[in-house]
């Protein structure tokens, strides 16, 4: 959808693609040409041309349009630029110390965010698992799910709310060390405020799919490791989260592949000039030197390269979980 | 999803097996029989209690912020700036919603709000259905391709940039179209769809097509009554999704009579649009500006969450659907 192609959407894909892509090659009919095709299918065939379209448009289309990373381009003009340039655009953004800053700064939120917000949803699921009360259960659920449907401009909005300086944190603040603190400003604190409100907004939603995952464990298992004397945390630790690996890995790749793209739309709306030391991102950077500053093309190559290393992570961890866990998405 | 492997990759190592096994012949010891239960049971009851306490504390948290908002909205902003508002109001009033309420340009963007969800919610629909269903089809010829270039703008899109370029080349911006097209069609909702049509039983298309009904007769006299409740997920997730957005907006809408309600909010969050402007006084202009943004923030999540009980399990079904294979 959006940059962040759709928070919900991305977060919780699953093997899907994969499986769909597999499967197709298995059961493709037996050789028909393009002509009998059509004309036994014209009608599907119309059903398609329009949703085809937008894909063409919408989405290939800025595919191509990347080469203005390599043109010169005039705002107004050819959508695909003027003249060829080589790498000069590579060149430039690579002796940028302001891109190496936001590069850096998109690595360590990134690696914080997986450390942090990838395995609370899992600890959620598996606690909630344990309730026994289903009424318990499903209170817990629905107020966890709030914050998911929330635009993520009320999401800033709140954050910068409970942060700022008479919000709650610096309320509490007050009261144990006597002492207020300008989170929304100031550097340092940007991440531990970030990656907080993250965890905040992902762990409820986040355990959707381990609880579905949970609800399919075999039973018999639990019988059989009840039988080999194991307690309820041995229990856990042999049946449960081996049955829930598959899901687990899946949406760690997921999670690696939009590693580049961290929040970006929610760091736009709670950053700021002060603290552009730790919150400015390569896509915040790329969004100000091209949108705000008209570098069309310095900040297209920047695209690319943020595409590329994306692209390259959800790869390599693909690649890498099927060789060590056999579990891949593709 | 990827059932198969499950049973396969839960089967309990042979160390682990051999290690309970002494375990259990100390346990036909009667004097190990009762105490290792005792003590196991407590220590469950006790884990149980933390986890109750635990779950309540996290839905404390999470329901915190907005019963923060709430309370925000209706304080008075002497309160809310000495730092006394949590979770009740205090210094009750309604003044700020009388002046949000009557405020012309939130009424506008709130309509513009609606309006956008509408006809988006419609487009995505229709393109999304027809695909969906086409691409459902074993035997359609294509239907490879036509699957893979969905899905691999999952995984790689063009980028800021071009999109930027294109829908102004395009002449899209300031019109509704820059909002309701480009991200018509989530792939994700896609593949829900597809994998819900391909799970329905084939003979009933045989038997229509045998009764000499077209492809389009089965899909709209069969197969989509049969799918209302995978609709109305897939309405519930584009309409939520465009009631949220506000990045398109932000990006393609410079006539403010134009924006979404998020843009409205937005730029008082920015303080591009002072409070001043909602009617408070160059000095207070700070003071105030809290308290205005939780009313906005308030009368923006009302439809969702007065909605949001009711219709949550079917987002929940809609993931389930999604991430269940066969």
């Amino acid at each position: 959808m959006t940059l962040q192609l759709e928070t919900a959407a991305d977060k919780t894909t699953t093997a899907e693609p994969a499986t769909a892509g597999r499967r197709t090659k298995g059961r493709r009919a037996p050789k028909t040409g393009w002509k009998a095709a059509i004309k036994r299918d014209w009608r599907l065939y119309t059903l398609i041309i329009l949703p085809l379209l937008y894909f063409l448009v919408f989405r290939y289309l800025p595919m191509i349009g990347n080469v203005i990373a390599f043109r010169r381009f005039r705002p107004g003009g050819n959508i695909f630029g003027e003249t060829w340039v080589g790498f000069q655009y590579f060149q430039l953004f690579i002796n940028d110390p302001s891109f190496w800053q936001a590069f850096q700064n998109t690595i360590i939120l990134g690696l914080l965010t997986l450390v942090f917000t990838f395995p609370m949803p899992i600890i959620f699921a598996l606690l909630l698992n344990e309730l026994r009360s289903r009424r318990l259960k499903k209170f817990v659920q629905t107020a966890a799910y709030l914050p998911h449907f929330m635009s993520i401009v009320i999401i800033a909005g709140m954050i910068l709310q409970i942060f700022s300086l008479n919000g709650t944190i610096n309320q509490i603040s007050q009261a144990l060390f006597g002492t207020t603190v300008n989170f929304t400003q100031d550097a340092g604190w940007f991440r531990p405020m970030y990656i907080s409100s993250e965890v905040w907004q992902t762990m409820g939603w986040g355990a959707i799919l381990y609880l579905a995952a949970l609800t399919r464990v075999d039973e018999s298992l639990y019988e059989a490791a009840k039988l080999d004397g194991a307690n309820r945390w041995q229990q856990t630790w042999h049946v449960t989260l081996p049955a829930i690996r598959p899901t687990i890995i899946t949406l760690l790749i997921l999670n690696i592949g939009t590693f580049m793209a961290v929040g970006f739309e929610k760091i736009l709306l709670i950053y700021n000039p002060l603290n552009y030391a730790t919150s400015d991102v390569i896509s915040t950077y790329l969004y100000r030197v091209g949108l705000e500053s008209s570098n069309f093309s310095y900040a297209a190559a920047i695209g690319i390269f943020e595409s590329v290393i994306g692209l390259t992570l959800i790869l390599s961890a693909n690649a890498l979980s099927r060789r060590l866990a056999g579990t891949s998405l593709w | 999803m990827v059932k198969g492997t499950i049973v396969k990759e839960t089967m309990l190592p042979r160390k682990e097996r051999t290690d309970a096994t002494p375990k259990r012949t100390l346990r036909d010891d009667p004097a190990f029989r009762t105490a290792p239960a005792l003590r196991e049971s407590t220590l469950m009851k006790a884990f149980r209690a933390f986890n109750i306490l635990f779950l309540c504390a996290v839905v404390f948290i999470t329901l915190y912020p907005f019963l923060n908002i709430i309370a925000q909205s209706f304080s008075s902003e002497g309160y809310i700036n000495s730092g006394q508002v949590n979770l009740y109001p205090k210094g009750f009033n309604v003044e700020t919603y009388k002046v949000i309420l009557a405020d012309g340009a939130f009424w506008r963007n709130y309509g513009n709000t609606v309006l956008y969800t509408v006809v988006a919610t419609a487009i995505s629909m229709v393109l999304t259905t027809s695909f969906a269903y086409a691409i459902a089809k074993k035997d359609l010829k294509g239907r490879g391709l036509f699957i893979g270039l969905a899905v691999f703008t999952m995984f790689f899109n063009g980028g800021l940039i071009p999109n930027y370029v294109l829908i102004t080349s395009l002449g899209m911006r300031d019109t509704i179209w820059a909002i309701v097209l480009p991200n018509a069609i989530s792939v994700f909702n896609l593949l829900i769809m597809k994998s819900f049509f391909e799970n329905m039983p084939r003979e009933l298309e045989e038997a229509a097509s045998i009764d000499g009904l077209t492809q389009y007769g089965i899909l709209f006299r069969i197969v989509l009554p049969l799918s209302k409740a995978i609709v109305a997920t897939m309405v519930l997730f584009y309409a939520v999704a465009n009631w949220n957005s506000w990045f398109s907006a932000f990006l393609y809408l410079d006539k403010p009579d134009l924006f979404p309600v998020t843009i409205y909010l937005r730029n008082m969050i920015a303080g591009v649009t002072t409070a001043g402007s909602a009617g408070g006084t160059a000095e207070n202009v700070d003071q105030i500006a809290a308290n205005i943004q939780s009313v906005t923030i308030v009368l923006t999540v009302l439809p969702i969450l007065c909605i949001y009980p009711f219709v949550q399990k079917y987002f929940f079904s809609g993931v389930m659907l999604g991430s269940v294979k066969e």
